[in-house]
């Protein structure tokens, strides 16, 4: 087996080119900016495309271009340039064409700071953009998963023709970890769809104009009837000893690596503790805390920011069994220890 | 076939916005509002071609905005400079 | 149109079916509206030049929104002022395709103004057709960047001040004075002559493109009756009278008969040369478990502090790789941002034998501080029976607490006596292995290399590791065996992934 010992947004740059991914249009942004300085070394010598956009307007709409072009394409920023991302999101969106965007998160509101959050929650897993759609979202908590679920973020981007977006955080991006990359590669067949500049695919049409009222209410439905679809088919999380647990931690992204050490301190002295993390936060796991909520466990959400997810945790199980919720923002990130504490609290 | 050298102007009545902007281009003058004043299917007093005095020279073609309202026969002899000129 | 017949471009389709089911021969232009004349010498340009089955049209938002209803090409719709930036992502896509876009002046020269700098600055082998009416027509009329001084808008009800809104902007004028674009052109639509000579300069603006020379951009001066509240044939006059005297008609740039074109070619790259490219395993295969080296391994916290330089986060990452060699999970988090370029750096390192939770080191089972903050910082974090390096070149200090192990060592200084001050990491790394012994000094020696290209500095820093294991053997008495961290508590996680059913 061999392994590289890289950096998650690194990780991400390999995964997306051995996804097919030829096109990279990106801004930097701390701490995104080492996926466009992958993307800058690692595209262009195998013939793929990268530019470094005027704006991250300009990086949305270039992504638009390429994926309408019928290439795979990647784009990468923090949260002040997913707020600036969301107008073309919808518009992609819209125009059912697939592409990828990485947002590793930083603390905000404003320009913050560079430290890790997760108050791009609710921008993201929600739609930030105008109009009703969703974004497929994807957290992964190491360098290996901003490998792997850049590739899936890729296959589902193209299965819904949908934007897909993998949610990082600071940490998970500028961690290094062994990962293991896969030695294959995907070929991106021609769409049917697409534009590729010849008489086969002239007569396709890109767009997200739908003039009467009928119309784009049959394309609004339809893009719900995918939705729904993503919702019964796409659903990913990870489980770490929940089922006798008592009290089920729910977190995701680094949050969850933090908590996996608490079930580990908990477990040894004696607690029922178990973990529950969000792989997709859209579609959310809501069945499963359902399920969950049903056996009579109770919860503890922790999260990087303003009680975002937690609202989907209350959604999802109608707090029928009391939800507890630990919080920290501003790029403050708790230890491990700070959260047993806070678990013990909650549990036997 | 109407006679290939005679330059001539063919005006679609149901494509005519009336804008007259052929009109006013028109050196020989013989492009008119319709003398029947009546309205075309878009609500508009559609302009036709007097008949006669055509001289091909295409400019009602490229000032009229409509893609398909005009349509001007040149005579054959003028097809090499057309050709040029293209 | 190299024929004697003058009528409607193949380009354009038959019936406008994209528009509405019947009567959908004209266009849903205002009469005597400018884009009409635009449009109908764009399809006879792709008509003369061959080109509508090689070309995208990328619309904007505005009347000519709905450019697509027309165009028998390849149709994209862009948001508002983005069409250059899509533009460039279908081109870059597809370099042989005819990329254009159709912007008006709304799009192109108020909300689009960086787009459309950056492409032309970048020289995207695009061709750009920019419609300057003066005013907003879809949105009823208001004012826009080229709304001329005076004119009555339905957002300058008292006229365009330049006080107020500044002056109308030369597009053309801004974009001649970049070095990228081929030609750059001005022409208006209000008669014949000026409608003729337009036709050239659109037909030049699209050829330029097929022969690869680069950005053309034509600017088209277009009559809004509707929206300036007038008769067409007002209209034609006040573009006459009006926006030609400001915007002056002329070739702004031309270079299309010098310029070298350009035809870059889709690659595709063999596997091989794709895994080599991405530098795939660079690490190669992770050796066998060495039993001595980690038999009495439990999950170690690092943390290594010092100012930008003293190569702490490299140490970090050397470390780390060196424990994953010896198949050990590992992580590495830096201190990231402003930090890294100058002041205090920090990096964390886990490594374990089993899944690595928490990869932030909050309490490490060893410090190296390599100088004073860094110290100040940490000391009080150290689990206690921890051990902290301390880099005694820089810190003067002694560390305040005694229920923890502390090496000092003069990492600087052995540096500096082989010539490479900027090596104490790899002093460090020498002296740490040789005093834990949790990992081979030559697993460590291993890695060094492939993180530095020349092979002089290769064997320096080689010398240095050489340095800090000496240096423990001749200076510490009663060296540890392992690390002395407390037993691990973890239990190994057993993850599962799967789709919910």
């Amino acid at each position: 087996m061999q392994k590289e010992l890289i950096k998650g947004n690194e990780a991400v740059v390999k995964g997306a080119i051995l996804a097919g991914c030829s096109q990279y249009y990106g801004y930097p942004i701390t701490p995104a900016s080492e996926i466009a300085q992958a993307a800058s070394r690692y595209l262009p010598p195998v013939g793929g495309t990268f530019i470094q956009a005027e704006s991250e307007v300009a990086a949305i709409n270039m992504v638009y271009g390429a994926a309408s072009a019928g290439m795979r394409a990647l784009t990468a920023s923090s949260g002040p340039g997913i707020s600036l991302k969301q107008e073309g999101l919808s518009y992609i969106a819209a125009a059912e064409l697939p592409c990828v965007v990485v947002d590793v998160m930083r603390a905000g509101p404003g320009l913050g700071n560079i430290w890790p959050e997760q108050g791009d929650y609710h921008q993201v897993v929600w739609g930030g953009g105008h109009g009703n759609y969703k974004c497929v979202v994807l957290a992964p908590n190491c360098a290996q998963e901003m490998c792997d679920l850049t590739m899936l973020a890729f296959d589902l981007a193209d299965k819904y023709r949908n934007p897909a977006i993998v949610l990082a955080d600071g940490y998970v991006g500028q961690m290094m970890e062994p990962v293991v990359f896969p030695h294959k590669r995907v070929k991106v067949p021609r769409r049917d769809w697409a534009l590729y500049g010849d008489a086969e695919s002239k007569r396709n049409v890109i767009s997200s104009i739908h003039m009467s009222t009928e119309s784009l209410e049959k394309h609004n439905n339809k893009l719900q009837g995918k939705y729904a679809e993503m919702e019964r088919s796409e659903v990913r999380f990870q489980e770490i000893k929940t089922e006798d647990a008592d009290l089920v931690l729910v977190g995701y992204g680094i949050v969850s690596r933090l908590l996996q050490s608490v079930v580990e301190m908990l477990r040894a002295e004696g607690k029922r503790v178990g973990l529950l993390r969000p792989i997709t936060l859209f579609p959310f796991c809501s069945k499963r805390l359902s399920e969950l909520t049903t056996q009579g466990k109770h919860f503890l959400v922790v999260e990087l920011s303003n009680g975002q997810m937690l609202k989907d945790v209350q959604l999802a199980t109608k707090e029928a069994t009391p939800i507890h919720f630990y919080n920290r923002m501003g790029g403050a990130v708790p230890s491990v220890d700070e959260l047993a504490n806070v678990a013990r609290k909650y549990v036997k | 076939m109407t006679d290939n050298n005679v330059p001539r102007v063919e005006i679609v009545p149901n494509l005519c916005k009336a804008c007259q902007r052929c009109i006013e281009a028109c050196a020989p003058g013989v492009i008119v509002t319709n003398p029947e004043r009546a309205f075309n299917e878009l609500g508009y007093m559609w302009v036709v071609y007097t008949g006669e005095g055509c001289t091909g020279c295409g400019v009602c073609f490229y000032v009229c905005p409509e893609p398909g309202a005009i349509t001007v026969y040149k005579r054959e002899r003028d097809k090499k400079a057309v050709a040029q000129e293209a | 149109m190299a024929s004697n017949v003058l009528k409607k471009a193949e380009s354009f389709f038959d019936h406008f079916e994209r528009w509405r089911p019947t009567q959908n021969q004209t266009t849903h232009y205002c009469p005597g509206c400018g884009h009409g004349n635009a449009h109908k010498l764009i399809a006879e340009a792709l008509d003369d030049l061959g080109l509508a089955d090689r070309s995208i049209l990328v619309s904007p938002v505005g009347c000519s929104v709905f450019a697509y209803y027309y165009f028998d090409v390849g149709n994209v719709q862009a948001a508002h002022g983005r069409a250059p930036a899509v533009a460039t992502g279908l081109k870059r896509s597809h370099p042989q395709s005819i990329v254009m876009t159709y912007q008006g002046d709304g799009d192109l020269a108020s909300i689009g103004g960086l787009e459309i700098l950056h492409a032309a600055n970048r020289g995207e082998n695009m061709t750009v057709f920019f419609i300057n009416n003066a005013i907003y027509g879809m949105t009823g009329g208001q004012m826009a960047a080229t709304s001329l001084i005076g004119m009555k808008t339905t957002t300058s009800p008292y006229g365009r001040s330049v006080e107020n809104d500044g002056w109308p902007l030369r597009v053309c004028e801004l974009l001649a004075t970049l070095p990228a674009p081929v030609y750059i052109e001005r022409c208006h639509l209000a008669d014949a002559k000026g409608i003729m000579s337009c036709r050239k300069a659109v037909k030049k603006a699209i050829k330029n493109q097929a022969d690869g020379k680069g950005f053309s951009f034509v600017e088209i001066l277009a009559p809004c009756p509707t929206g300036w509240k007038m008769t067409p044939l007002e209209a034609e006059k006040w573009v006459k009278e009006k926006m030609i005297p400001y915007y002056p008609i002329q070739v702004f740039k031309d270079e299309s008969a010098t310029r070298e074109g350009r035809f870059p070619q889709p690659r595709e790259v063999a596997d091989d040369e794709l895994w080599k490219a991405l530098d795939l395993g660079l690490f190669g295969e992770t050796h066998p478990y060495d039993e001595p080296f980690v038999k009495n391994f439990s999950t170690t916290h690092f943390k290594f502090a010092g100012f930008g330089g003293q190569g702490v986060l490299t140490g970090g990452v050397i470390l780390a790789a060196a424990g994953m060699q010896e198949n050990l999970e590992v992580s590495w988090i830096p201190s990231y941002g402003p930090e890294m370029r100058g002041g205090t750096a920090n990096a964390s390192v886990v490594l374990s034998k089993d899944p690595i939770g928490s990869p932030l080191v909050v309490n490490p089972d060893v410090l190296v501080a390599m100088n004073d903050p860094s110290l100040d910082s940490f000391e009080d974090t150290v689990r206690p029976g921890g051990i902290v390096f301390v880099n005694s070149s820089i810190i003067a200090r002694k560390l305040r607490r005694s229920d923890v192990d502390v090496i000092y060592v003069p990492l600087t200084d052995i540096a500096a006596e082989q010539g490479l001050t900027a090596g104490a990491n790899a002093v460090l790394l020498g002296a740490l292995m040789e005093y834990t012994k949790l990992l081979p000094i030559a697993t460590i020696k291993e890695i060094i290399p492939l993180g530095i290209k020349r092979k002089q500095l290769i064997d320096a820093n080689l010398r240095l590791v050489d340095a800090g294991v000496e240096w423990i053997q001749n200076n510490v008495k009663g060296r540890k065996q392992s690390v002395t961290v407390p037993p691990s508590k973890q239990t190994a996680a057993t993850p599962v992934m799967f789709p919910e059913k």
